[in-house]
């Protein structure tokens, strides 16, 4: 007695049983089980020798849903993330330990989980997610998400949904998006192209907490409006070149200082370092527990989708933990005119000799799509803008140019037009 | 799925490459070319290949502000339009809602910005603001002060400042659409 440190973790030998539980439900189907479900050893193998699946972020989302499906039986995980620890996360984020402050997220939670259940290989990428492209992300069957960014999920949706190629079915890959602030939280299933997508509901979205200008400039009654009138006014004035780093402790020191001298001023109280972090960065207190199961949720959902012993989530589960705990399952639609998985892609075959007015010709005479005046780019390079002046003069030129000097065979034009409630993807076949 | 997956892999479709179009730009392209044409107002785009940086040159023909020429830089972020463009006036104006830094007080670009808006919506609020200041929602005290208090003067002063004047010890940026 006497020495009460813990060991360090050893890797474990595979536990008698260790798929017991898991087993049950692999072994027989249920009452709602698809037909095609195969039970036993056919789904075990699949599972846990030869699904590989993808894990976004390694922080409070990342931490339990890394933990989740290697216990689950997942056995190829890779898992991305460009953070480093903050010893501000050790509170939840429960693969890292004091001594990893500093050290890449996924690159730690990577060793540990493989430290702590034997036969899983986790595959680290301390990075961001747009330095991969679409052949990397098409090694995956099944992609989960715990993010705490609007713009890193949009931009994963839609590279997912643009994977999508009716032609192969291995292209579509289900992104499970898990989300959590505070005490509420979601899971929600997307199946690319086939089931409301991230960038459908994005009007859904709370707006964040903005102050009007002219209250944070003339009338500040709160804390936070000293702190953005620090941020949003004074920081651009006094240093009109230097953009501000929210991760320096300095910057956030400079901001606590100017925001203390205006709370002072207008005699308001509570500004204090930490909110004014809290403000700049637009923190949100994370609550270990709705983590927890908002990620099982998900890696629920991942173990249905995997071996269809189940039906999955049709598709929203929202948890509202702020007074009880309500939740509520509902199917969120899609929307017709989203523009990343709405609107219709249609091909064109096209001679290589036309010009790309002819084509916008051929377009408007097309009865299916009735397109007036149609503005046409490829890949995010202006082919033909109808408006404001100075572009369509710049892009006119096009017009006379052959399409094979503008675009290449099977390129996708993206077609905006006001008789078009929403864009319309052309695939243009090109011929001789 | 699992059957799905089961299925023969196809090799040739992982290689297959497409450029990549975001939403915010499919949106933008959508935004800008169905822009509504204003006498009033022009767009100008520095780089014309890059459509999430431009300038929009306001030149009022009614109102205090009639025979100046404003010039407002939009920066749009990939995060469009579930952000705000950031708007901000490039010249030292006298105006109510516009402070000495360009910061610009437009509700639309800030606390009740809406996906479902769109730039439409934020050069007819810009040009409103150079029809209508509005004294109630200040960023240059002095003036929605002397807006509120004394149109007469605020008139004077507006137009003083259009010529490069110094009102209160400010000095204004010479903004005529006429040299």
């Amino acid at each position: 007695m006497g020495d009460i440190s813990l060991p360090a973790p050893v890797p474990a030998p595979a536990w008698p049983d260790r798929f017991q539980h898991v087993d049950t439900l692999l072994d027989a189907p249920g009452p709602s089980t698809d037909p095609d479900f195969v039970r036993g050893d056919v789904v075990k193998e699949f599972l846990r020798n030869q699904c590989k699946i993808l894990v976004i972020g390694a922080g409070g989302l990342g931490c339990e849903i890394l933990a989740n499906l290697a216990l689950m039986g997942f056995a190829d995980i890779h898992v991305i993330d460009m953070d480093t620890i903050d010893i501000s996360n050790l509170n939840r984020q429960f693969l890292f330990r004091p001594k990893d402050v500093g050290k890449p997220k996924a690159i730690v939670a990577a060793e540990f989980v493989m430290s702590r259940v034997p036969g899983t290989k986790v595959t680290p990428y301390f990075g961001k997610i747009q330095d991969k492209d679409e052949s990397y992300y098409m090694q995956f069957n099944l992609v989960i998400c715990g993010l705490d960014s609007v713009e890193a999920r949009r931009w994963m949706n839609a590279t997912l949904v643009g994977m999508v190629d009716p032609e192969n079915p291995e292209s579509l890959k289900p992104m499970i998006d898990g989300g959590t602030e505070g005490f509420k939280g979601q899971a929600r299933v997307i199946i690319p192209t086939i089931s409301s997508c991230y960038e459908c509901s994005l009007d859904m979205l709370n707006k964040q907490t903005v102050f009007p200008i002219c209250t944070i400039a003339n009338t500040p009654r709160l804390p936070e409006h000293c702190i953005e009138w620090a941020s949003v006014l004074e920081w651009p004035r006094v240093f009109p070149d230097k953009k501000m780093d929210t991760d320096d402790p300095d910057d956030i020191q400079w901001l606590y200082e100017r925001a203390s001298a205006r709370a002072h001023e207008f005699k308001i109280e509570g500004v204090t370092w930490s909110l004014t972090q809290g403000v700049v960065k637009n923190i949100i207190p994370a609550i270990a527990s709705t983590n927890a199961i908002i990620a099982a949720s998900c890696c629920t959902e991942a173990f249905k989708l995997a071996t269809s012993c189940a039906p999955a989530l049709n598709n929203y589960f929202m948890l509202i933990g702020t007074e009880g705990i309500y939740s509520y399952t509902f199917e969120h639609e899609r929307r017709p005119e989203c523009p990343v998985c709405g609107g219709e892609t249609i091909d064109m075959p096209v001679k290589k000799e036309w010009t790309l007015e002819r084509l916008i010709e051929a377009l408007t005479e097309r009865q299916d799509i009735q397109v007036k005046k149609p503005s046409l780019s490829a890949g995010g390079r202006s082919l033909y803008l109808q408006a404001p002046p100075q572009l369509e003069k710049r892009t006119r030129p096009n017009l006379e140019k052959k399409l094979s000097e503008l675009v290449e065979d099977g390129d996708e034009l993206t077609v905006t037009a006001s008789s078009l409630p929403f864009n319309l993807t052309l695939r243009v076949l090109l011929k001789d | 799925m699992l059957k799905i997956w089961s299925m023969k892999k196809n090799e040739e479709t992982a290689a297959k490459k497409k450029p990549k179009v975001s939403a915010a730009q499919i949106r933008l392209q959508k935004d800008l070319t169905e822009l509504e044409e204003f006498k009033t107002m022009t767009t100008d785009f520095p780089d014309p290949a890059d459509l999430l940086h431009f300038n929009l040159i306001i030149t009022p023909d009614e109102g205090f502000y009639k025979g100046g020429k404003f010039l407002f830089s939009f920066n749009i972020s990939t995060n469009y339009p579930h952000e705000p463009p950031k708007v901000k006036c490039m010249q030292k104006i006298y105006h109510p809602n516009v402070d000495t830094e360009g910061n610009v007080c437009l509700n639309i670009l800030r606390e009740d910005w809406k996906p479902v808006l769109n730039l439409n919506a934020i050069l007819v609020g810009l040009q409103f603001l150079f029809l209508e200041p509005n004294a109630e929602d200040p960023l240059n005290k002095e003036a929605a002060e002397e807006l509120r208090r004394d149109r007469e003067a605020f008139a004077k002063n507006a137009s003083l400042s259009m010529r490069g004047g110094t009102i209160r010890g400010q000095t204004y940026e010479r903004v005529l659409a006429t040299p």
